[in-house]
């Protein structure tokens, strides 16, 4: 498919940089052929045809000519849009936070069916929550983001971890493989990958309060539509975003630039 | 060995430094302005030394200006109590070539974008909450661009901007000027719909 001229592809704009006059690069995250680069051109002109297809996020197919170095998008057609996801500061950045991520995680050119699914997946679900959020009539409930998008976001990382090699251990300590005990005292270290029980303490990076440990472990395994409504504390949640987050930083090798975004907004 | 001449190699190298100019257009602008008369080229060397000597921020909407407070903040004729938010200079512009616009601007320069690391305090949003504060405003309208990055920053500007009194707006969005309907993207033709009028 890559040698012929014009190709088709399902994906998902994560990037956009301005280019020249008024061009726009795109990194698109494709189904089929993973991450490619394209340049829609003319793209930032009001009357472009390709302008509407090349929003951020939304489902489209893209039909791309062949080029030396990027692609050259010809046509857009959207299957998918998450129109609610901007209309909520917490969602848009929440959008932004998996568009980064995936950039970050994935290389050039490297088809990986199993992260697109989920980031459609997740994407459905945030989107589903801002469209609950925004027509909840309680104003009480808007103060934090949204139980069930907090949520999404964290199953979208654990399952990003585990799709990427990196499955992090919660059942059993990373160090002498002991089944972990259902006490406040176990710890965590992102390096070795997972929870460490109390007789390794000096592994410990930071502490793993039973709450916290019990989380991680439902949303590791447990199917989305089984996992329950989870109303917790604001220092639970915390914990669960920091551990996660040490997760991806050790592994991505980078911190995620729109996580302190994510972080503290509400 | 130098094979061209040092001040002519020098402007050579500027101008190629300038976005989507490449060393072949850059030879080509210094051997023109070589063959100019002489005043023509001292009106463009005044005119890039005034840009950066003469030019000032304004300080009540911080658009690039001659003045301060800029001539469209100085101007007694346009409405104070309204406020079109937009992301460049250059929007400011576009808007005002409509000519139908009579209230004032706030120029945020840039938009939010996480990805980035643009967060609300690179940009004058935090002015455009005390402009909002202690003005007596009637509207505010936010003109940021009609894309993800646009929406996003208009949504952390309303939501940063309540509880208020003022009204506040986004530019509608539709299907542009000598358009094709069949060429519209589903997203526009449906805000499209959303924003339809009575056929007058």
């Amino acid at each position: 498919m890559a040698n012929e001229r014009v190709y088709r592809a399902e994906g998902m704009v994560l990037r956009r940089i301005d280019y020249g006059e008024a061009d726009r690069i795109l990194t698109i995250f494709t189904r089929e052929q993973g991450k490619i680069r394209a340049i829609a051109k003319g793209a930032r002109k009001t009357t472009s045809r390709l302008a509407g297809y090349i929003e951020l996020l939304n489902r489209t197919h893209f039909m791309l000519a062949a080029g030396r170095d990027l692609s050259i998008v010809t046509q857009g057609e959207i299957r998918e849009r998450y129109e609610h996801l901007s209309r909520t500061y917490w969602h848009a950045t929440a959008g932004y936070y998996i568009a980064e991520a995936i950039d970050r995680a994935l290389e050039d050119r490297e088809p990986q069916t199993a992260v697109y699914t989920l980031a459609c997946a997740t994407l459905q679900r945030l989107n589903a929550d801002a469209a609950a959020w925004l027509s909840d009539p309680v104003p009480a409930n808007k103060a934090g983001p949204a139980a069930r998008g907090w949520a999404a976001v964290r199953n979208f990382e654990i399952q990003l971890l585990d799709l990427l090699g990196y499955r992090p251990a919660f059942h059993h300590c990373v160090v002498c493989e002991s089944a972990l005990q259902p006490v406040e005292q176990n710890g965590f270290n992102a390096e070795l990958g997972g929870a460490v029980c109390p007789a390794c303490a000096r592994y410990a990076q930071r502490t793993l309060p039973l709450l916290t440990l019990k989380v991680l472990r439902l949303i590791q395994v447990t199917d989305w539509a089984a996992l329950p409504v989870m109303r917790l504390d604001t220092r639970t949640r915390d914990d669960v975003d920091g551990v996660l987050q040490q997760l991806l930083t050790h592994h991505l090798d980078h911190a995620l630039r729109s996580w302190n975004a994510l972080h503290h907004t509400t | 060995m130098q094979k061209i001449a040092a001040p002519i190699q020098g402007l050579i190298e500027e101008f190629a430094k300038l976005p989507g100019i490449g060393p072949k257009t850059a030879q080509r602008l210094t051997f023109f302005l070589l063959r100019s008369p002489e005043d023509q080229v001292t009106r463009l060397a005044d005119a890039l030394r005034r840009l950066k000597t003469d030019i000032v921020t304004c300080s009540t909407c911080f658009n690039i200006a001659a003045s301060d407070p800029c001539a469209i903040c100085g101007d007694p004729e346009r409405d104070q109590s309204l406020i079109c938010v937009v992301e460049e200079p250059l929007d400011v512009l576009a808007i005002e070539k409509t000519g139908i616009f009579r209230g004032t601007f706030h120029v945020l320069h840039g938009a939010l974008s996480p990805v980035e690391g643009i967060g609300p305090k690179d940009l004058r949003i935090e002015e455009l909450i005390q402009r909002a504060r202690t003005t007596d405003l009637r509207e505010i309208i936010l003109a940021t661009n009609p894309n993800y990055e646009g929406d996003y920053t208009a949504t952390h500007i309303a939501q940063a901007l309540q509880p208020s009194a003022i009204k506040i707006t986004r530019l509608a969005r539709g299907l542009p000027l000598g358009g094709d309907l069949e060429y519209a993207d589903e997203g526009t033709l449906a805000r499209a719909l959303e924003g339809r009028r009575t056929f007058e």
